[in-house]
């Protein structure tokens, strides 16, 4: 299984292809059209420089995005993340400012690209069915619009198919009926299903999750996944779920106030001590690893990963699968020996790296490196005093929990 | 409520200001407008009465009184309705009268249009003739007699337009949208001529005389002011007033 | 034959200025409708009002002003002469503009509410799903807002039958041309002649309680919405 796919692929970023049976570096057939591929080799990924002002909300951002993979936007309700979205997507004509993508301009001072012109597939937050139209009859809407304007381009690009899209989201049984009669979980999955239909080169989700409740969440999260897991091309996904951002990104904005907090590689930005205090008990890490070994008798995973192993619940994925973990900070504990008689099944050596405040006067934060992997823990301060941490000190955590995701 | 009280109060006083003088209301057919406002204010400075007139087609105000309507006199535009009324017990027997003759006019509101009445009609050289719909107006029917009289009604007919009563067909005329109508004399004369556009007064002898009655009714026959005013209209004052406004009078 | 063949021709007659007015309206109320609905101009104001206009003014007054407006000495008879059109007082032409100015609210308002109601949401989804501005207007906006459109056609049928100010003003009375029931009928009353005015007035009764009969029991899927 694969992850975001490696930029060493060799394929230029702006043919962020939908390719879900072939792996991505077997892509040698896109190379005919040269002059986009030259374009997008100068600046792949999406370039934002938006700026709005509302009575009461303001957006000032000037971000580069990654080509790959599935960006983040975080931040509360308020905080300017789905006007960003929008911005990107050419809904928000207020906005000044300069959105690329791949080279190509969308808008600036000069150009403005129509929402309908940008190869964008968009997720919103309530499903936003047509309800003149079938499930079918939605799926298709777009996919002809696009086949037909994207007439004079490489056929060959119409790479991801409707029928794909059916499949990925499991909707095939649905596809006679009206989106009255579909659940709100089947909706949104008819809406992605949707957005992927038209063959984007960039994939607009605006909270595709926070209308649903716990049970249709865990329903979709599968598929997005799989999503994730299949798709080449860069996702922008907007959230204010921690545990989603968890689940799905590999790349994390966190916005406050119309502005970016932190911007960069999911794992460089949860361990951040200065961002945690706002995730409160949220705050922890994710680290990609591998299914190494399964325990039939106690029904555990190991995982590999930072060079080690890190024993979890079986949940019956396959032995070298992806697998992701979560390790919330509040979980973590320090001590100054690997630890004996202890319920706890995790213990890792590890090094100090930093040393932050938390939210509480009474509580502290710990950065730590694993094997060449942040880890963040939470202890009071009386533990951190007494344990006399500082950094460069070689200790060993134990992980409570570890959350297979 | 006692916020109320002041203003009942207010009210209570105001209304018998009005007892020191009789008032009559009567309804008055649309053509006779201008006249019987002039008649009106000097038959008030004269009397110390005062009149409430509603000016309407004859045929609507006569289907009012026959529903109720609190009108205490009519002056109709024809003299079937008066005689109606009176058949009908609504109209006090005896006290209906001619109070107006109307004249009939060919006019245009281009002062050079018509010149020669018969002739322009017979060379249809016009767009549309407006005339008061023949069925509901007096002037209408006279129209329709004086295009009889001149031989020309077949030829006319499809120029021909119709107003629903004679302040309609003078509007058809006026607004240029008809080139020429037949209209009320009253409408275009002021002072003894006609002042505005061109006209043919259509000699009396080509058509029916258009004759507009006035009849008093049962709710008024008690009413001073009432009786005073149709005395009053027979009289001298009022007939030269009706005279200067383009009719002819018994 | 219980209604004369006047009044059968008056019927046809009234029956064929409201076809026309509708179908007219439709073209010219919606974009009207539309404009309405998603501007953010400030002309929004000032243009919805104008066409709210009819519903309070006199339809004596509108019928005047378009008398004047339409003869040879307005603006609009001007250019209708010019074109070589003639004056539209007192043609079958003259009161559909009439009717059409007369019954413009009763088409976009409606319409825009129906328009109003779709929001920019589906607009946006289909804005991403490829679709250009008319792309979205006829494939979407319309058929979201066709029960509006259905309301505003018969209420501007209606409307028009039971027009009768305005063509009174501009008609001239024109039997087969331009002499409507409603004229008919009131023509029939000022000559005192009740029974005729009965029977036909009767006919208009029953055809409009049938119209907004069939107007309030017909219910667009809310469960769509």
């Amino acid at each position: 299984m694969k992850r975001a796919p490696s930029p060493s692929s060799g394929e230029p970023g702006g043919r962020a292809d939908l390719r879900p049976d072939s792996r991505p570096d077997v892509q040698s057939d896109v190379q005919s059209d040269v002059q986009s591929d030259v374009q997008s080799d100068v600046q792949p990924g999406i370039q934002a420089r938006v700026r709005i002002q509302w009575p009461g909300f303001s957006l000032d951002v000037d971000e580069r995005l990654p080509a790959r993979g599935v960006t983040a936007l975080f931040g509360h309700s308020g905080s300017g993340k789905t006007t960003l979205l929008r911005c990107i997507a050419g809904l928000e004509h207020a906005a000044e400012g300069r959105i690329q993508f791949n080279g190509e301009v969308w808008q600036d001072a000069e150009t403005w690209v129509p929402t309908h012109r940008r190869p964008i597939g968009y997720v919103f937050q309530e499903a936003s069915l047509f309800p003149h139209l079938t499930v079918l009859g939605n799926l298709r809407y777009g996919q002809k619009r696009s086949q037909r304007n994207a007439a004079a381009q490489d056929q060959r690009q119409a790479r991801f198919s409707l029928e794909h899209a059916i499949e990925l989201l499991g909707i095939g049984h649905l596809l006679k009926r009206r989106p009255t009669a579909l659940s709100g979980g089947e909706r949104q999955r008819v809406s992605i299903a949707r957005a992927l239909a038209v063959n984007p080169r960039l994939l607009l989700m605006d909270e595709p999750l926070a209308a649903l409740d716990l049970a249709r969440k865990q329903e979709i999260l599968p598929y997005l996944e799989r999503l994730h897991d299949d798709l080449a091309i860069p996702v922008l996904y907007v959230s204010h779920a921690p545990d989603e951002v968890a689940r799905l990104a590999d790349h994390l904005v966190t916005m406050d106030g119309g502005r970016v907090q932190a911007s960069g590689p999911i794992n460089e930005v949860l361990s951040r001590l200065d961002l945690p205090i706002r995730l409160g008990e949220d705050a922890g890490v994710v680290l990609d690893g591998e299914v190494a070994e399964r325990d039939e008798r106690w029904h555990l995973l190991r995982i590999a990963c930072c060079s080690t192993s890190l024993w979890v619940r079986d949940s019956g994925a396959a032995i070298g699968d992806h697998a992701r973990i979560r390790i919330l900070a509040r979980d973590v504990s320090i001590a100054h020996q690997p630890s004996r008689g202890t319920s706890i099944l995790n213990s890792l050596p590890a090094r100090v790296l930093s040393l932050g405040e938390d939210a509480h006067p009474a509580l502290a934060l710990v950065k730590l490196d694993v094997a060449g992997n942040p880890v963040l823990a939470r202890l009071t301060r009386r533990s951190a005093e007494e344990l006399g941490l500082a950094p460069a000190q070689s200790v060993w955590i134990q992980i409570k929990a570890v959350a297979l995701l | 409520m006692p916020r109320l009280r002041p203003l009942l109060l207010a009210f209570s006083l105001a209304a018998p200001g009005t007892v020191c003088a009789e008032e009559a209301q009567i309804a008055v057919a649309a053509n006779f407008t201008a006249p019987m406002k002039a008649i009106i204010a000097r038959f008030e400075d004269d009397t110390g009465h005062s009149v409430k007139v509603s000016f309407g087609s004859t045929g609507k105000l006569y289907a009012q009184i026959q529903n109720g309507a609190p009108f205490e006199a009519l002056l109709a535009a024809d003299q079937r309705r008066p005689e109606l009324l009176e058949e009908e017990g609504v109209g006090v027997p005896g006290s209906r009268f001619t109070y107006a003759i109307g004249s009939l006019v060919l006019w245009s509101a281009d002062a050079e249009k018509v010149e020669d009445g018969p002739a322009l009609l017979e060379s249809g050289d016009f767009n549309k003739l407006s005339i008061a719909n023949p069925k509901l107006a007096p002037y209408g029917e006279a129209s329709v007699q004086t295009l009889e009289a001149l031989g020309v009604e077949q030829a006319i007919e499809p120029k021909l337009v119709m107003g629903e009563n004679i302040a309609q067909a003078y509007q058809f005329v006026d607004t240029g949208n008809a080139d020429i109508g037949f209209v009320a004399l009253s409408q275009v004369m002021q002072g003894g001529e006609i002042v505005k556009g061109s006209g043919w007064i259509v000699p009396g002898e080509m058509h029916a005389p258009i004759r507009q009655d006035a009849v008093i009714l049962e709710s008024g026959k008690d009413n001073p002011a009432v009786t005073e005013l149709f005395a009053y209209l027979q009289g001298e004052k009022a007939k030269a007033i009706i005279h200067d406004f383009g009719y002819e009078t018994e | 034959m219980f209604l004369t063949e006047t009044d059968l021709e008056a019927i046809a007659l009234t029956l064929r200025l409201a076809s026309v007015t509708t179908l007219i309206l439709f073209a010219v109320g919606t974009p009207i409708a539309w404009w309405l609905a998603r501007t953010h101009s400030r002309w929004k104001g000032p243009v919805g009002a104008l066409v709210a206009l009819p519903l309070v003014l006199p339809p004596s007054v509108l019928g005047f002003y378009l008398l004047v407006t339409m003869g040879p000495n307005g603006p609009v008879g001007a250019v209708t002469e010019a074109l070589g059109i003639g004056l539209l007082p007192f043609t079958f032409w003259g009161l559909v503009v009439g009717s059409v100015f007369y019954s413009l609210p009763f088409m976009v308002q409606p319409v825009q509410n129906a328009f109003e109601a779709i929001g920019e949401r589906p607009l946006e989804a289909a804005a991403t799903l490829r679709a250009s501005p008319m792309d979205r207007f006829f494939s979407v906006a319309l058929p979201l807002s066709l029960p509006g459109f259905v309301t505003a056609g018969i209420l501007t049928f209606a409307h028009t039958v039971g027009e009768f100010g305005v063509v009174l003003m501009i008609g001239g009375n024109i039997p087969g041309l331009t002499r409507v029931a409603s004229v008919q009928i009131y023509d029939y009353v000022e000559a005192l002649e009740y029974g005729n005015a009965h029977r036909l007035a009767a006919v208009l009764l029953v055809f409009s309680f049938l119209v907004l009969l069939v107007l309030y029991a017909w219910r667009p899927d809310r469960k769509r919405a």
